[in-house]
C-alpha cells in the first residue's frame, strides 16, 4: 500500500461523482458572477461614496465580493467530499481496501484540497479581471503592490474553506449535520458576530473573518485590526489544522 | 487462515461477541451460522479491522488486518452490498478499490464478466436491484483474487436465481482450494454450501464442528408409528424396553433406529399398525434447539431457563452437549 495508489484511488472517487462537478463548478460561478455584478454596482454609484467610502475603496477585494456566496458551494464541496463516504456506507468498503486511516484521510485531503486550490486559481484569477473590467476607471491592475498576493490568496482561502468544512464533516460523519453547522455559521453567525460592537474584537479570530484578510490590499480607514494577511491567514491556518486533527483521532478511533 | 483469539466486542453493557476463539481453515467453506443478532457482522467487522475489538484479537495469516500490504489481495470480503456510493458507476466504483491496492484496471473487466455485470458497468449503482448490487459487491471481493473470500449473509433478499448463482460460485471458489467464510442465519443454507460450521449466539461460541460431525450429532432420528390399538402397543413396546413418546393422536414417537424391531414386535402380538416410518429431523430444527436460548429476539415472551455457558465453550464437545442441556433445562 503506498500513498501514490491511493491518491490514484481518491483521484477517482473524486470525479466520478456529479457532486464534483456542481459543486466546485457552482462555487465558480457564483463568485466570479457576484463579484462582477457587485463591481459593476460600484462604478455605477460612485458618485454617491462618501469621501471616507472613496479613501478605503478596494478595487480588488470588491471583485472578490462573490466570495462570501462561492464559498457556501465551496462548503458544500468539502463536507460531501468527507461524508458521502459515511452517507452511502462505502467507508467500510474504503477501509476494508485501505485500512491504514490516517493514510486514507491524508490521501482524501489532499486530492479534495489539489482539485479545490486549481478551481481556486481559476475563480480567482476570473474574479479579479472581470471585476476590475467592470470597475472602468475606479480598477487597479495586477501588477500594483499587494494585488498579486491578494489574487492568489483568494485561491488559498477557498482551499482553506473547504479543507476546514472537511475536517468538520470528517468529526461530524452526517453531510446534514455538517452542513446544518457551517453553513448558517459563514453566512449569518460570522457576519452578525462581525457587525455587534461587542462581539467583533473576537469575531475577527474566527476562520473566515481572519482568513479573508488576505484578499485585502487597501486597508481601511479606521482600521485596527491586529494581524496583517498573512498573520489572518495563517489563523484560518490553525483553525484547519484543528478542524482536521480532530476528524483524524475521531476516524482513528472510531468504529467504521 | 483466519485466527480468533478472545475476540470481544462490547456495546455499553451489551456484549455483542463474548469471547470467541476459533479458526477458518484454508481450502474450504466455512458456513458462520447464528441467529439475527448474535454477532456474526460485528465479528466480521472486526476481522477486517473496521471495529475496534474490546478485548481480543484476530489475525489474517497470522498477521493483523491493517498491517497487510494491499490487503485486497490477501482478503476479499462483501459485507453490505449497498456500502457503496449510488452516484459512482459499477466500474468507477471497482476501480477505485483497484488502484488502491495496485490491482490492474484490466482485472475490473475481469470480475464484471464473472459476476456478469460488463453490460451495465457504466451504470450508476443506485440504479441497480439488490441482485445487481450483491454482484457488485462481489466482484469487489474478487477484485484482488484472494485466497481468502468472506461473505454476510449473501443471499439474504436475493431470488432464487441469484441464490442458485452465489451458491454455484462459492463452490466453486472453494473447488479453487481458496478459503471461504460465509454468514447465515439460515442452516439449510449452510448444510448446501460448507464443509465445516461455526455457530454462535448472542456472541458466545456454540459450536465448531465440521458439517458431517454436526449432523450426525444434532439430526435426531425416530420412528413414527400410527396403530388404532395404540394402548396394546405402548404395553408391548414397554415390555421390549423402547420408550415411546405419544405425540398427538394415534401417533407414537420412539428415538432411534428401531423400525424393523417394532414392526417384528407388532406381528407376533398381531396389532394393527397405520403407519411404521423412520423420521429424520432438519438439520434447521437442530441448529434452532442449539440456539434456542441465545435467540435475542423472541417472538413470544416466555423465554427458557438461563444456563451457565462458560465463555468460549470448547468447540467439538460443545454441540451435542448444547442440545442436551437444553431438553434438560426444558423438562
Amino acid at each position: 500500500m503506498t500513498a501514490a495508489q491511493v491518491i490514484r484511488s481518491e483521484w477517482t472517487k473524486i470525479r466520478s461523482v456529479a457532486s464534483t462537478v456542481w459543486t466546485l463548478g457552482l462555487a465558480a460561478v457564483v463568485t466570479i458572477a457576484l463579484g462582477a455584478l457587485i463591481s459593476l454596482l460600484f462604478k455605477n454609484q460612485w458618485s454617491d461614496l462618501s469621501e471616507k467610502d472613496r479613501l478605503s475603496f478596494d478595487p480588488t477585494y470588491t471583485s472578490f465580493a462573490g466570495m462570501s456566496l462561492g464559498q457556501l458551494a465551496m462548503i458544500v464541496f468539502g463536507v460531501l467530499v468527507v461524508s458521502n463516504e459515511y452517507s452511502t456506507g462505502m467507508i467500510r468498503t474504503s477501509l476494508a481496501a485501505v485500512p491504514q486511516r490516517g493514510t486514507f484521510l491524508a490521501c482524501k485531503l489532499a486530492v479534495a484540497a489539489g482539485l479545490a486550490f486549481a478551481v481556486g486559481i481559476v475563480t480567482s484569477f476570473a474574479a479579479f479581471f472581470l471585476g476590475q473590467a467592470m470597475l472602468g476607471g475606479h480598477s487597479t491592475s495586477i501588477g500594483d503592490p499587494g494585488v498579486l498576493r491578494a489574487v492568489l490568496g483568494g485561491a488559498l482561502y477557498m482551499t482553506l474553506i473547504a479543507l476546514f468544512s472537511m475536517g468538520v464533516a470528517a468529526m461530524l460523519r452526517s453531510p446534514m449535520l455538517s452542513l446544518g453547522i457551517l453553513m448558517p455559521f459563514f453566512f449569518l453567525i460570522s457576519n452578525i458576530l462581525g457587525a455587534v460592537s461587542a462581539t467583533k474584537k473576537i469575531a475577527r479570530y474566527l476562520p473566515d473573518q481572519a482568513g479573508s484578510k488576505i484578499m485585502q490590499v487597501v486597508t481601511p480607514v479606521d482600521n485596527d485590526t491586529p494581524y496583517g494577511p498573512w498573520g489572518g491567514l495563517a489563523i484560518m491556518v490553525g483553525w484547519v489544522v484543528v478542524a482536521l486533527l480532530g476528524g483524524y483521532v475521531l476516524l482513528k478511533q472510531r468504529d467504521a | 487462515m483466519i485466527e480468533l483469539e478472545g475476540l470481544t466486542k462490547r456495546y455499553g453493557d451489551k456484549m455483542a461477541v463474548n469471547h470467541l476463539t476459533f479458526t477458518v481453515r484454508p481450502g474450504i467453506v466455512t458456513g458462520f451460522l447464528g441467529p439475527n443478532g448474535a454477532g456474526k457482522s460485528t465479528t466480521m467487522r472486526m476481522m477486517l479491522g473496521l471495529d475496534r475489538p474490546t478485548a481480543g484479537d484476530v489475525r489474517i495469516d497470522g498477521q493483523h488486518y491493517d498491517r497487510l500490504k494491499d490487503p485486497l489481495k490477501y482478503i476479499g470480503a462483501l459485507l453490505d452490498a449497498k456500502a457503496m456510493h449510488g452516484g459512482r458507476s459499477a466500474f468507477n466504483h471497482l476501480l477505485c478499490l483497484a488502484q488502491s491496492n495496485g490491482i490492474p484496471s484490466s482485472r475490473v473487466h475481469e470480475v464484471l464478466d464473472t459476476v456478469g455485470l460488463t453490460a451495465v458497468a457504466r451504470k450508476k449503482a443506485k440504479g441497480f436491484s439488490l441482485g445487481m448490487g450483491q454482484r457488485l459487491g462481489i466482484a469487489g471481493a474478487l477484485l484482488g483474487d484472494p485466497r481468502i473470500l468472506m461473505f454476510d449473509e449473501p443471499v439474504n433478499g436475493l431470488d432464487p436465481e441469484g441464490i442458485h448463482w452465489i451458491r454455484n460460485l462459492m463452490k466453486s471458489l472453494a473447488e479453487q482450494g481458496r478459503t471461504i467464510f460465509v454468514s447465515s442465519h439460515l442452516m439449510s443454507e449452510m448444510a448446501l454450501t460448507a464443509d465445516h460450521l461455526v455457530v454462535i449466539g448472542q456472541g458466545r461460541l456454540l459450536a465448531d464442528t465440521s458439517m458431517a460431525d454436526f449432523i450426525e450429532q444434532n439430526s435426531r432420528s425416530y420412528v413414527r408409528i400410527r396403530s388404532p390399538q395404540r394402548e396394546r402397543l405402548l404395553d408391548v413396546l414397554y415390555a421390549a424396553g423402547i420408550t415411546a413418546v405419544q405425540a398427538g393422536g394415534e401417533t407414537l414417537e420412539v428415538d432411534g433406529g428401531k423400525a424393523e424391531q417394532i414392526g417384528e414386535l407388532a406381528a407376533q402380538h398381531h396389532l394393527v399398525l397405520h403407519e411404521l416410518s423412520p423420521q429424520q429431523a432438519s438439520l434447521e430444527e437442530a441448529f434452532m434447539r442449539l440456539t434456542a436460548e441465545s435467540v435475542e429476539y423472541h417472538a413470544h415472551s416466555d423465554t427458557p431457563a438461563p444456563s451457565g455457558l462458560p465463555a468460549g465453550a470448547p468447540p467439538d464437545s460443545s454441540a451435542a452437549a448444547w442440545g442436551d442441556g437444553w431438553q434438560e433445562g426444558r423438562s
